[in-house]
């Protein structure tokens, strides 16, 4: 279990401290960066999390640099989540109207003024449901790990099935396990959304 | 470059046996999940207390637990009980499942998006619910929720990957099979990745080509 | 016009949504032919009767009949429904038909009319309110005022022995409010039966026979249209006429 939060939340400060700058150059930046971001994107996303883990497992390896099943899992799932955070990002600021802005310089404030106070806050209130689905995401495909033979939830779940022979038994207990943290991030993060509501100002939540 | 072409060529009948099942599990399970989808949907929009009861906890803890956890439990977990089920059988009823869930919630996000007026003005030229439902309802709610199945058929194609744990034939099992012998498993699954990311985009294509011909003016989309 | 046989017949209908008393007691008839206009400030129960007709909204206390039968009791109400068109503020078309499909669906799927059969009704109920030409049209393509009529087309195929109108022009842009009530004035003058829920005074004073001023959940006061403008008998809805004067400026 403590193995599967350690990939968890490594991942999504991995794919967080990626998908900021990512996201600001798929919306402010030129030409050429939006055009590799985009690419970046879509190959990240096309591609599914398990050849991803395997391409980094084996490939890196290639160019010198050796590391354990654990790093490889976190960079390749890290990766995956940036690309599908920055998504997340760029729709929210996208979604926050041009005219705010526009409200804003006409009071005077410079751009990067208008993004802090005006638009960060709703891109904010924007992003949080989505970035909940991606933090529960993240933690279910934290079990991809198992395939590289990191001993995280699932795994764990295994060996105790080959001293004990009750697959049902146990595998109920580990997906119980994975449906109780979901249910903890899904009311922690609903109530920070809560919180933050602004009445009027209503966010459509997407699924997966 | 060199060794990836050689990858193909010596192993193109494997690859594409494998490229063969993972279509056929993807397509069977996203057909048998549509179905699944549109039940629990309507069950936990339009059901009374016990069926909207019933669908509401299938569909979170099925969404709220890993799908390979849901596959070992269908293949490891049946037998001691007394049902065997072949690799292809447990992968294609757990993806099946697990797609239902994901395609109920993108269907009940869409009717809910559907405004109530609808179903006020279905009633009032005498329909039933069951008839305002299936004439007015869905045929809107289907409509505006196919980019959303888009995506589920691509999340699909590639949780079909995670077959391969369970034993199932599918690309990434036999990428590890070719691996196995030649031992360049980089390159291997470079090529398998690369066969995924245009499969991938082929179908993105297909389908936005779809959604252009079922398009009906002032019915946008659900994403 | 006047032959006096009773078409519907609301009897002390009563209505509460949690302990909030929507409607306390409404009653009156309508005639065959006969159209009655309802005005009343806005949360004062309306859009409620209406709904309580055609079973939209259950009431709590009180009968109403359609001509021999007691809606309120029956078991069958959609075919009830089927017998009183209803006419929304935001027309409430389906969003995935054309035009003509809209007119047709009730037919076809409801009545079970044959396809040919109900695509010729369909057309002759578009064609009675102008709108032949937008048949392939989707609510989308259509102006307010265009909607509003296909939707008077919808509920007119059905051949209802009643039409309930519920503020029909007031989601519409102001030029667009003459096409519809020219399509209202031409079908209570060939002899529907109307109800109509309107702050169109020009339309209340030309077209019906008898106003309704409901306040609070009560009916205040009904007379003909001269009379309640000339004396109305009770000082609120000399108020409200008086407000509804300064706003639209009769
Ligand atoms: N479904 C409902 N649930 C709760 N309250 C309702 C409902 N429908 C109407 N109301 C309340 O009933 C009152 C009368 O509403 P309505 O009939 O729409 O008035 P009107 O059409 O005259 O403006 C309003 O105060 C409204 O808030
Ligand atoms: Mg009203």
């Amino acid at each position: 279990m403590w193995v599967t939060l350690q990939i968890t939340f490594l991942t999504l400060g991995l794919g967080l401290v990626l998908a900021l700058p990512i996201s600001f150059g798929q919306v402010y930046g030129n030409k050429w960066i939006k055009a590799f971001i985009a690419g970046y994107e879509k190959v990240l996303r096309s591609i599914p999390e398990l050849v991803i883990l395997f391409l980094i497992f084996y490939g890196f390896p290639r160019i010198g640099v050796r590391f354990s099943p654990f790093v490889a899992v976190v960079l390749g799932l890290g990766f995956r989540s940036s690309a599908y955070q920055s998504q997340i990002f760029r729709g929210a600021i996208n979604s926050v109207s041009s005219a705010q802005m526009r409200a804003a310089r006409s009071l005077g404030m410079t751009n990067l003024k208008g993004f802090i106070n005006v638009v960060l806050p709703q891109a904010v209130r924007i992003a949080l449901p989505p970035w909940t689905n991606e933090f529960t995401i993240v933690l279910k495909d934290s079990s991809l790990a198992y395939a590289l033979g990191v001993t995280e939830l699932l795994r764990q779940g295994g060996y105790i099935i080959a001293t004990k022979y009750e697959p049902m038994l146990i595998y109920l207990t580990v997906a119980a396990m994975y449906f109780i943290v979901t249910l903890i991030i899904n009311r922690g993060l609903g109530s920070v959304e809560k919180r933050l509501a602004i009445p009027g100002f209503d966010v459509k939540e997407t699924v997966r | 470059m060199e060794r990836m072409w050689k990858i193909v060529v010596e192993n193109w009948p494997k690859l594409l046996e494998g490229l063969g099942v993972t279509l056929e599990m993807t397509m069977i399970a996203v057909v048998i999940g549509f179905v699944i989808g549109v039940i629990l949907a309507i069950a936990r929009v339009y059901g009374n207390k016990l069926f909207y009861g019933i669908s509401t906890a299938v569909i979170e803890v099925i969404r709220g637990t890993p799908l390979l956890v849901q596959l070992f439990i269908l293949y490891y977990g049946l037998p001691p009980l007394g049902v065997n089920l072949s690799p292809f059988m447990a992968a294609i009823i757990g993806f099946a499942i697990n797609s239902g869930c994901y395609q109920a919630e993108y269907l009940r996000g869409s009717i809910q998006s559907i405004a109530d007026n609808q179903m006020k003005a279905a009633r009032s030229l005498g329909m039933t619910k069951r008839q305002a439902i299936l004439q007015v309802i869905m045929p809107q709610a289907l409509r505006r929720v196919i980019p959303a199945w888009t995506n589920e058929f691509i999340y699909l194609l590639k949780y079909t990957s995670l077959a391969y744990i369970v034993g199932a034939p599918e690309l990434m099992a036999q990428a590890k099979f070719i691996a196995s012998r030649n031992f360049q498993f980089f390159e291997v699954y470079l090529v398998v990745a690369i066969i995924y990311l245009v499969v991938v985009l082929f179908f993105t294509k297909l389908f936005s080509m779809l959604e252009k011909k079922v398009e009906i003016p002032g019915l946008e989309w659900v994403r | 016009m006047s032959e006096n046989r009773v078409v519907l017949r609301v009897e002390n209908l009563k209505k509460s949504f949690g302990d909030k008393e929507v409607l306390k007691g409404v009653s009156f008839d309508m005639n065959e032919g006969e159209t009655k206009v309802i005005i009343g400030p806005s949360g004062t129960g309306k859009s409620t009767l209406l709904s309580c007709i055609n079973m939209l909204v259950t009431p709590d206390e009180g009968k109403i009949w359609l001509e021999e039968e007691e809606v309120t009791s029956a078991k069958n109400i959609n075919r009830i429904r089927q017998e009183i068109g209803f006419v929304f503020q935001d027309f409430g078309l389906f969003n995935h038909l054309t035009a003509l499909r809209n007119v047709m669906v009730g037919l076809t799927k409801v009545k079970k009319v044959e396809k040919e059969k109900a695509r010729e009704l369909a057309m002759k109920e578009l064609k009675r309110v102008g709108l032949e030409r937008e048949a392939k049209m989707y609510p989308a393509q259509l102006s307010g005022g265009q909607k509003q009529r296909v939707g008077i087309a919808r509920a007119l195929a059905m051949q209802p022995k009643i039409i309930l109108f519920d503020e029909p022009t007031s989601a519409l842009d102001p030029e667009l409010i003459g096409e519809v009530l020219s399509v209202m004035k031409n079908l209570a003058e060939s002899g529907m039966t109307m109800l109509v829920v309107t702050h169109e005074m020009g339309f209340a004073r030309t077209v019906s026979d008898e106003i309704i001023f409901m306040e609070h959940g009560h009916i205040v006061e009904q007379s003909a249209p001269e009379e309640m403008f000339k004396n109305p008998k009770n000082p609120r809805t000399k108020e409200f006429l008086f407000k509804l004067n300064e706003l639209y400026g009769e």
